[in-house]
């Protein structure tokens, strides 16, 4: 009978070493997608890294000018958007000037998107923003590094038109920002290359700029060390980065909503992992003996 | 039906294409993968053209002509010829007989770009990163950074004798490399939690967009 169950139970076990992938899948499937039909609002504890980000922010007085590139293409947008959200509500909240730019081609088109969501929330709508004396879209233009070097001089050499048309010289904004030492702070939201390792690198370690940053999850952990040399005031890392800065900002918006399917996939996959893990061992254990 | 309505439609039906996958190759998915390789591809050559070629190339050398013909001075702008030169000798590679020449332009972009990255990688990588593993062991009434500061300064210097082959691993210098190693996998463990959440953030953002902006389920 003994013998039986061991064979029993050893069944099991090959049994879940050798599930068809595509069970997994929709176990994956369910786990996220459930919970997105629920309006549950997780705790989300806040990290000192979000922290850094959402106070170098905060701590600017009305009238600050930040610089802000949008270094990231739709492909991220379920990460980097509500990043790029809370940031303009944050930045618009606070009176901040956002000068905004990208080293991705789609990227500013990025920020206009965010743009306009935010400017559907009444308190934002009743501030009566005005393109190019609140807020200026400086486009895309061509280089990586190179343009973040170059504006370290001036940003006339790399963007002497903003994304419309119009000669920098022509917009209120701009009028005396002619590099770094005119913006109080940059904003990197950035999913590779370039992106917040070259803002880093060429404008933080050059021109002593300050630099808080919004990350991929895959970026994120390559990031942590900047923050720890002081070279970054703080990383938002992925949909949890985004959903602190939401938190801090008492604002629960996607990415606050998104965590929910994101706890129940991570339990599943950790179940997933244990499983495996489980039968694996037990397996060679009686291989052993 | 409006442009909106039909674009989400697309969106979702090439969004099901690809997930089709999942279950095993079929032509809906080849179909929705070879679409958005060949859109892709379009994009940005017209991406190429219109925000490198035109504006870097094309413009600057108008402007520089323009000074040449208005004031009769040759300006700097002229020296974006030099990187029209060299992209014409890219473009000769797809000539056998004088394919060769490209490599001069080869040479010219890793001789700048290894000069360029050399010294900001040296000091933002290196010698800052350095720098702030130099920490006291022991902060006075601060417990949280006391231990930070040890995990930081031991997890640094384990994880350096562990790359370090000149000596067999053994006896201190091999327990040393071993919790190196551990340390070592800890981050790839870390790395791997990170990955799995972006892959599944993308993931949550495709539902939501099928649920919400195709279905109309979640408000």
């Amino acid at each position: 009978m003994n013998q039986e169950n061991n064979q029993e139970v050893k069944s099991i076990w090959e049994k879940l070493l050798s599930i068809d992938r595509r069970i997994i899948f929709l176990f994956i499937a369910v786990a996220v997608a459930v919970p997105l039909f629920f309006r549950l609002s997780m705790r989300i504890p806040v990290t000192p890294v979000a922290q850094g980000t959402y106070q170098a922010i905060e701590s600017l007085p009305a009238g600050s000018k930040v610089l802000v590139s949008f270094d990231y293409d739709p492909s991220s947008m379920p990460e980097l958007q509500p990043m790029a959200e809370a940031f303009f509500r944050h930045a618009f909240r606070n009176d901040l000037k956002v000068i905004i730019m990208g080293l991705w081609p789609q990227g500013p088109l990025q920020a206009n998107i965010a743009l306009e969501e935010v400017f559907q929330d009444e308190d934002i709508k009743a501030k009566n923003l005005q393109y190019g004396a609140d807020y200026v879209n400086l486009g895309f233009t061509a280089g990586n590094e190179v343009v973040i070097d170059r504006m370290g001089h001036s940003f006339k050499e790399s963007y002497p038109k903003d994304g419309q048309g119009t000669p920098l010289s022509e917009i209120p904004l701009m009028r005396g920002v002619r590099n770094y030492d005119n913006v109080d702070l940059i904003f990197n939201l950035s999913a590779g290359y370039p992106g917040t390792q070259e803002w880093v690198q060429y404008a933080v370690d050059v021109f002593h700029v300050k630099l808080a940053a919004g990350n991929t999850a895959v970026q994120a952990p390559s990031m942590y060390p900047y923050v720890q040399t002081g070279q970054l005031s703080g990383v938002l890392g992925g949909m949890k980065g985004g959903a602190e800065y939401e938190t801090l900002l008492g604002i629960p918006g996607r990415a606050v909503r998104y965590m929910f399917s994101q706890a129940v996939a991570h339990a599943v996959i950790c179940l997933f992992i244990i499983i495996g893990n489980l039968a694996f061992f037990s397996l060679r254990r009686r291989e052993a003996s | 039906m409006s442009g909106e309505v039909i674009g989400v439609w697309i969106g979702a039906i090439l969004t099901l294409g690809i997930f089709s996958f999942l279950y095993k190759d079929n032509p809906f998915y080849k179909f929705s993968e070879a679409l958005f390789v060949g859109v892709s591809a379009g994009y940005w050559f017209v991406v190429t053209f219109w925000q490198y070629f035109l504006p870097k190339l094309i413009d600057n050398l108008v402007l520089a002509y323009t000074v040449l013909t208005v004031e009769g001075k040759i300006d700097y702008h002229w020296v974006y010829l030099l990187g029209g030169g060299l992209g014409v000798l890219m473009l000769l590679r797809l000539l056998p007989n004088v394919g060769w020449l490209s490599r001069w332009s080869l040479a010219f972009i890793v001789g700048t770009t290894a000069g360029l990255q050399f010294t900001r990688y040296l000091e933002s990588n290196g010698i800052i990163q350095v720098k702030g593993t130099i920490l006291p062991l022991i902060v006075g009434g601060n417990l949280n950074t006391t231990i930070g500061n040890i995990i930081i300064v031991v997890g640094t210097f384990c994880g350096l004798i562990y790359f370090f082959f000149s000596k067999e691993h053994k006896g201190a210098f091999g327990g040393a490399a071993r919790v190196g190693v551990w340390f070592l996998m800890i981050t790839f463990g870390a790395l791997f939690g990170y990955t799995v959440m972006s892959r599944m953030s993308l993931l949550i953002g495709r539902l939501d967009y099928l649920f919400s902006n195709w279905l109309g389920l979640i408000g």
